[in-house]
């Protein structure tokens, strides 16, 4: 067959994929939003491949367990004030099928992909990316990425198939991640003292130096497992970032502030994401950035315009009360959650909404919940309704996590559970859904002319 | 009354929720008055039989299954075969229930395991063990339903003696064949339940109690009765979620 042919061929496959994304959207069933992609890999498995070697001027891939749909919003909203518009899976739809609805549906020069963790090798191999941003690995979803030092042995062999082809931004505080850095790549870190954990978390997964097998040192810890560490016994240290934030001030929901040294100067960086989580994912965007030739002089403002990547965090009012969505999936982005909630109210004032389902894209297992420190928020609560397929596993757990069991509701239904707690909040209330049970939120919300939907 | 819970390599075997089995027993305790003492045994330390009434044994990623497999044979073999031939309750979880057994397999790799309990695991084709489980066991008051989750690679087949903790009623269980759960000896517990087992089963938590303090104070204790209409419900929850 002609190579001619051939490409006649893939453009018919392509057509038929689109029109199906439309035909989905029309008919008001919704979820339009992978359906093309999933269709166009089943007829031709190198559709990523071919419809990406249309973007002239590159790639740039942003994987991690905690941040990616966020650290990719942010870099997009970067590139814009560049004037630069790329191809991007904006929903958070991370996996092949959702990077080949994107490359289908929209037109640029340039692709920016947040990609699934386990699909990053994958996706890496085919789209012959220019930039790979890797914020972290955190345990998550055992039951879909197996352990976590597995994962950062397969991000290892990408990083090392891939040298001298692909530059790489890399998260310092991150041992399993900088240890990934060969010459030339880009660190980013926290270089404030005063942000270090009191103690170290229970969610603690890189004990042993990624080198040698001896467990680190650690100096000072900022989020789970990410912070100031050293190998005693090889000497592996934490590089020191070209990109980092020299002193953070948090301000509960309301975001941060922080000095951001760049390698030829600083910058004042006011961002209206809360917690130090976010700062991570603002650090490793700036230093994306700066890569692919953003002016430093816009990054501050671009940021300070940010809202919320979709549903991670996003206020909307419901019968004239402002209700925060905060997306909760696993124990290290979960703790900075909670840990961000306690700046918010004073004791038993807090009204809160927790969404666990175990659908294939929450992960089926939800044991990670004993994981996670709602201990935290013990005193804080005056009443949480919960939600979701394992509406009564969060409820005990957070009996366990001595939350008092009279604040304590059970009501499965996504529904009936948000009236509830509605209905039962004096004032602001904050949802805490994993995954899907965010998707259910989103949809019940829009049903009402709250939000728009999301894909369109 | 005392428990005194000795929790076995914490920092290197806590794969995944460990230490809600270890808050689930300490709360149940403490709500009933009986006093609870928390101790762990790292790499290099000792085990004495006399000193604890109830052990832990949590999984651990591969590297560190490996290093505490050694460090266990070399240290704490001897301490832990008297202290279970002594009737000490023990609950291990997952990579630990594999480390009881003659040997399990890593990679491509066989490796001793501690030999305490007549099993072994072994590497066979085919996906990994992943889903919601459902079992029936008895553990001597009668059968009860246990629900939890399990994620294993490893297959585990008993030895002709040993007998296991249940019988599968929906899920894999040891091998996925042959319709056995986990392993008991005397008051070792050996599962793939892994994760918040206790938390999900308030009985099996009890269960362990009571058998830790009837060995250390000599007649089966009195537990009082608690509140437990969330432990219900998520039982009920984590087995309907199995049994779907």
């Amino acid at each position: 067959m002609s190579a001619g042919r051939n490409g006649a061929l893939f453009g018919a496959k392509r057509l038929a994929a689109r029109a199906v994304g439309v035909a989905s959207r029309s008919s008001g069933r919704g979820g339009g939003t992978t359906l093309p992609g999933r269709l166009l890999l089943r007829l031709d498995r190198e559709a990523i491949a071919k419809l990406g070697s249309g973007l002239d001027a590159g790639s740039t891939l942003v994987s991690a367990t905690n941040g990616k749909t966020t650290t990719a919003a942010m870099l997009a909203a970067l590139l814009a004030a560049e004037g630069r518009v790329p191809v991007h899976n904006r929903a958070g739809s991370n996996m092949t099928w959702g990077i080949a609805t994107a490359l289908l549906e929209q037109r640029g020069r340039e692709g920016l992909f947040e990609v699934d963790e386990a699909w990053l090798p994958r996706v890496a191999a085919q789209l012959e990316p220019g930039l790979i941003v890797l914020g972290n690995l955190f345990r998550d979803q055992l039951d879909r990425y197996g352990e976590t030092e597995a994962l950062a042995d397969e991000w290892a062999r990408t990083v090392a198939a891939r040298a001298g082809r692909t530059r790489f931004v890399l998260n310092a505080d991150d041992p399993l991640v900088a240890d990934l850095g060969r010459e030339g790549a880009v660190y980013f870190g926290i270089d404030d003292p005063d942000q270090a954990l009191p103690e170290l978390q229970h969610a603690f997964d890189a004990r042993h130096c990624r080198r040698c097998g001896q467990p680190y040192a650690y100096e000072r810890a900022f989020v789970g497992h990410l912070g100031h560490y050293s190998c005693p016994s090889c000497g592996a240290r934490r590089p020191r970032p070209d990109v980092a934030a020299t002193r953070v001030e948090l301000h509960g929901m309301e975001g941060s502030t922080a000095t951001v040294r760049l390698p030829g100067g600083e910058l004042r960086l006011d961002l209206p994401l809360p917690g130090l989580y976010n700062v991570y994912n603002a650090l490793g965007a700036i230093a994306a950035a700066l890569e692919l030739g953003v002016e430093p002089a816009r990054i501050g403002p671009a940021l300070a315009g940010m809202r919320g990547a979709f549903g991670r965090v996003e206020t909307v009012a419901v019968e004239g009360k402002p209700l925060s969505i905060l997306l909760v999936k696993n124990p290290a982005g979960t703790n900075e959650v909670l840990r961000t909630l306690r700046l918010e109210a004073g004791e038993g004032e807090l009204d809160l909404w927790v969404g666990l389902n175990d659908r294939i894209a929450d992960g089926r297992d939800v044991s990670w919940i004993w994981d996670a420190d709602f201990e935290l928020l013990a005193g804080a609560v005056r009443r949480v309704t919960c939600a979701g397929t394992r509406a009564p596993e969060i409820a005990l757990r957070l009996k366990y996590a001595g939350w008092p069991e009279d604040r304590i509701a059970i009501v499965p239904g996504i529904e009936p559970a948000l009236d509830a707690a509605v209905a039962a909040a004096p004032g602001q209330l904050f949802a805490l859904p994993t995954y899907t049970a965010l998707m259910e939120l989103h949809k019940l919300l829009a049903s009402r002319g709250l939000t728009e939907e999301f894909w369109r | 009354m005392k428990l005194r819970l000795l929790a076995l390599y914490p920092e290197q075997m806590n794969i995944y929720a460990d230490r809600g089995n270890i808050l689930f027993l300490q709360r149940r305790c403490e709500w009933r008055g009986i006093e609870f003492s928390y101790a762990a045994a790292g790499p290099g330390e000792g085990l004495d039989p006399g000193a604890h009434d109830l052990l832990y044994l949590g999984g651990g990623q591969d590297r560190d299954q490996r290093a505490v497999a050694a460090d266990m044979v070399a240290g704490k073999r001897d301490g832990l075969a008297a202290a279970i031939d002594d009737g000490i309750a023990m609950l291990a979880v997952c990579g630990g229930y594999q480390l009881l057994g003659h040997s399990y397999q890593l990679g491509e790799e066989r490796l001793s395991g501690l030999g305490l309990v007549d099993l072994e695991t072994v590497r066979e084709p085919g996906e990994r063990l992943i889903g919601n489980v459902a079992i029936e066991a008895d553990l001597g008051d009668g059968p009860r339903t246990i629900a939890g989750f399990e994620n294993h690679g490893g297959r585990t087949y008993l030895g002709e003696g040993a007998k296991p903790l249940g019988r599968v009623v929906k899920g894999f269980g040891n091998n996925g064949k042959d319709g056995h759960e986990g392993v008991r000896r005397d008051n070792l517990i050996g599962t793939y339940l892994h994760g918040p087992l206790l938390p999900k089963n308030a009985w099996l938590a009890d269960r362990l109690i009571a058998l830790a303090l009837e060995r250390r104070y000599g007649s089966p204790p009195e537990l009082e009765p608690l509140d437990d209409r969330l432990e219900l419900a998520a039982q009920e929850c984590a087995r309907a979620a199995a049994l779907a």
